[in-house]
């Protein structure tokens, strides 16, 4: 009993550590496929970008942990701002096909690019000495790298959610996720507001990407490999919401992680056998709307 | 019919007479499109029922309703902007026929199909264009095609859904005529802003204000009504 | 306009022109006459020449629902690896008949298709795309665990494929070769018979205007969920081609990247005109033969860029450009009145 007990504190523990990740990845995907209807199927090359970054920083230049993960979160936005005003916007309102090539496209270019660049071997992932080793919590004994995630997702949901409905940036996005047309002609100004927010959203991305190197593991192929899981959170979510993507990644990340634990011969097939289940009941996912 | 906290369609208790001339109005947002949407089967009503000849069929989803003959049109052009004029029509037809989900056999050789279809096209004075894509046609000429693909379906029950609109009024003319000429059997519902088509193609009207039936009559009575004239005022094109 | 001609000779000239749309071209023996003449140019490639074949076969089923019904699917390769595995186990138990394995392939995936079809066509837009995507991602991973049955990572081996109307599988390809190419021969004529009948007309109308269709009585999901059928019965006869003439099976038959690589494929050559397939899939098997023998890493850098400048700058593929050149020349001609 004390065991299962025990087990299952594992399994939620480091269930909500992969959810914050997929969460922090995942959810500028949401905002910027709800806002600007674009499918991009290449999201993930942003994670990917701030972990290599991350890494490279930290070993080739001794940079600590800290400032090499922002410098991953920086290289990313400032890749994504002209990637989104020459290439992305010529697409905005093209056939839904159009983009779902054009951006799978992006995806094998960055793949061959991070293969080429870094090599086929995953990156060392180094976490600063502060943040390893265990905590105690309770009773039991934590991985400390990982309660610092679970900790920095909750704290960042919080602060997307606040941002979202406190400020007028936030509420800008909020008015043009639901009617692109009416907040145009209420004078916002949609097509900066993209940019900004496809930054924002790729820059958090990166953030997911370098914080969760331990757990996603920063290789070339992380964009294609990881893109159902992503894509899995920002349907089941809800395209458009913040916190439809964070009740969808804890889903996804405890799940995920139970069945690894007491399912492995299964692997992933639930998950896929629980999001059709999700989906055909709410095919607009939890958040969503029509 | 409630979209969230609005109430779009309110008690609206509406009928249709065999032959029917009858016009719907209203000011814009008074929910008209909502209503054709309704009865048609585009929208799922909270509460209420649809009959059409006294049978219910408020649970029958639209294309079992078009096959009962219930067919309408889009206010915005909403046809096969790639393909024919000509296979738009015979589409409609087609499926009216039932031939439509014939795997096996080439569609050319449906010939009753295409035969039909192009008589439609001549009987509207479109058939010069029937092998032309439908994207490079006039407007004008798309919203009589509209209404071709209306009429290959042989409809009983007829819910034109403001048929010159965004027509240049040089245009405008042909529609008019083709609508005056439609089959008397046919019950007729048009939905318009246009006050003169009104007036002269309808022998009764409804005017719908913010979801509701304001007033109901034949078109004397209708022009007559102060109520009437209040909601349109400053909306009408001339006093 | 011209003055009014008399209607009948009219009405009858023009219903002949829609009428005989399905007649057979002289040129649609082309591609064919070509493949037996290739046959006897290049006789050392006759085994790529075969996988060619057997991959426009797949390439064409995709197109008759992303062209026609206008269903993007990011997991068509669902069913091609169904119908790999099928007769590929087939072949591994004992039964070895390619054709006889073939056609229980191809129910066996037309089956997968009919019912995840059934399943994910009441979704659209992205959610069908993230499903399609889901379902070939379960048949993967069910592969890949089941591997007692599957050999999941290392594949299926011990396949023993038996001759095909008493022609021995050879090393150099040759019965192969032929094999496919009867099989495309057929599909081809199943597929250009399909896109010609009323219900492949009203296809093209689900994916001009699926509203319009509703409006005018059309069972959409039914047609819908039809022609998926049939495409993944078609995508598992190449499954089921691939896995005969290579005597091997693995799991990259689900994979993802298979599930891209038709599609740009089928997008190389033009959707939505059944050629796409015959252009797109020589066109980039070949290169891909050449180059990413030399470096893969390059092979797919290329790649991905070729498909982000066709999206970009021809979005209809080789059948689109072919099409704006021609216009452009008619416009040309007719003094640039548009």
């Amino acid at each position: 009993m004390a065991e299962a007990f025990s087990a299952s504190v594992s399994i939620l523990f480091h269930g909500c550590a992969f959810a914050m990740v997929l969460y922090l990845v995942s959810v500028g995907l949401s905002v910027t496929m709800g806002l600007m209807g674009f499918v991009n199927l290449a999201h993930g090359v942003f994670a990917a970008l701030g972990g290599y970054i991350m890494a490279t920083t930290m070993t080739s230049m001794g940079v600590p942990f800290v400032p090499a993960v922002a410098a991953g979160v920086v290289v990313a936005m400032a890749v994504s701002v002209p990637l989104e005003r020459f290439l992305y916007r010529r697409l905005y309102g093209a056939d839904e096909l159009e983009q779902v090539l054009l951006t799978i496209g992006l995806a094998f270019m960055s793949v061959a690019a991070a293969k080429f660049l870094w090599g086929p071997l995953p990156q060392p992932f180094n976490p600063p000495p502060a943040l390893s080793g265990q905590i105690t919590l309770g009773t039991r004994e934590f991985p400390t790298y990982r309660s610092f995630l679970i900790v920095s997702g909750a704290v960042l949901v919080t602060v997307l959610w606040l941002g979202l409905e406190r400020t007028r940036f936030g509420a800008q996005i909020r008015a043009a996720v639901d009617n692109r047309r009416m907040a145009q002609s209420v004078g916002i100004n949609t097509s900066r507001l993209f940019t900004v927010a496809f930054a924002l959203g790729s820059g958090l991305a990166a953030l997911g990407g370098a914080l969760g190197g331990d757990i996603l593991a920063i290789e070339p192929a992380y964009s294609l490999e990881h893109l159902v899981y992503f894509l899995i959170v920002v349907s089941v979510g809800g395209l458009g919401s913040i916190r439809g993507p964070f009740f969808a990644a804890l889903l996804l990340g405890v799940t995920d992680t139970a069945f690894q634990y007491l399912l492995p011969q299964f692997g992933a097939f639930f998950i896929y056998a629980l999001t059709l289940a999700v989906l055909l009941w709410r095919p607009h996912g939890l958040f969503g709307h029509a | 019919m409630s979209f969230g906290a609005l109430r779009v369609a309110n008690a609206i208790d509406f009928r249709l007479e065999p032959g029917a001339r009858h016009a719907l109005i209203g000011p814009n947002g008074a929910g008209k499109t909502t209503f054709v949407n309704l009865v048609t089967g585009a929208l799922t009503p909270s509460e209420g029922r649809i009959l059409l000849g006294g049978d219910d069929i408020t649970a029958l989803v639209q294309a079992q309703r078009v096959k009962l003959g219930l067919v309408r049109t889009f206010q915005i052009t909403a046809l096969f902007r790639g393909l024919t004029v000509l296979e738009n029509v015979t589409l409609a037809v087609g499926e009216r026929l039932g031939a439509a989900g014939d795997i096996f056999r080439p569609a050319g050789t449906r010939r009753a199909v295409i035969e039909e279809a192009f008589l439609l096209l001549e009987r509207l004075g479109i058939a010069d264009e029937a092998l032309r894509p439908v994207r490079e046609l006039a407007y004008g000429r798309q919203r009589l095609v509209e209404i071709a693909v209306a009429l290959g379906l042989d409809p009983k029950v007829l819910l034109l859904d403001e048929p010159a609109a965004g027509v240049p009024s040089a245009e405008s003319g042909t529609i008019i005529e083709v609508i005056e000429q439609l089959p008397a059997e046919i019950a007729l519902l048009i939905i318009e802003h246009d006050m003169d088509l009104v007036f002269r193609l309808a022998r009764r009207i409804t005017v719908l204000v913010q979801g509701a039936v304001l007033v109901e009559g034949p078109p004397a009575e209708i022009a007559a009504d102060p109520r009437v004239r209040q909601v349109y005022l400053g909306e009408r094109e001339h006093a | 306009m011209t003055a009014t001609a008399a209607p009948t000779p009219r009405a009858a000239s023009v219903v002949e022109v829609f009428a005989h749309r399905h007649r057979f071209r002289v040129a649609e023996a082309l591609p064919w006459v070509a493949a037996v003449a290739l046959y006897f140019l290049f006789p050392d490639y006759l085994a790529l020449g075969a996988q060619i074949l057997a991959t426009i076969v797949f390439a064409l089923s995709l197109d008759l629902i992303l062209g026609y019904a206008g269903i993007i699917t990011l997991g068509h390769a669902a069913f091609f690896g169904t119908g790999a595995y099928v007769a590929g186990l087939l072949a591994a138990h004992g039964w070895g008949e390619p054709i006889t394995g073939l056609i229980v392939a191809a129910l066996a995936a037309a089956l997968v298709g009919a019912v995840s079809g059934a399943v994910v066509l009441r979704t659209t837009g992205l959610t069908l795309l993230m499903l399609t995507l889901v379902v070939a991602s379960m048949l993967y991973e069910t592969a890949n665990k089941a591997s007692a049955i599957t050999g999941g990572a290392d594949g299926l081996g011990g396949m023993n494929v038996w001759p095909v109307l008493g022609c021995q599988f050879d090393l150099y390809g040759r019965t192969a070769y032929w094999y496919c190419l009867a099989v495309l021969f057929v599909c081809w004529l199943i597929a250009r018979a399909i896109v010609h009948s009323p219900f492949g007309r009203s296809l093209t109308g689900i994916r001009e205007n699926e509203r319009r269709m509703h409006a005018i009585g059309s069972p959409v999901f039914l047609r819908r969920v039809t022609i998926y059928t049939i495409a993944a019965g078609m995508a598992g006869a190449a499954g089921a081609l691939v896995a005969q003439t290579t005597a091997f099976v693995g799991l990259g038959v689900l994979s993802f990247d298979r599930s891209g690589e038709i599609l740009i494929m089928l997008i190389l050559g033009g959707v939505g005109w059944l050629y796409g397939a015959f252009i797109g899939v020589p066109l980039f098997m070949i290169l891909q033969d050449r180059f990413a023998a030399i470096d893969p890493v390059y092979w797919y850098f290329w790649i991905g860029l070729t498909l982000v400048l066709v999206v970009v700058f021809a979005p209809g593929g080789a059948h689109g450009l072919a099409d704006r050149i021609l216009r452009a020349r008619r416009r040309a001609a007719a003094g640039g009145r548009p």
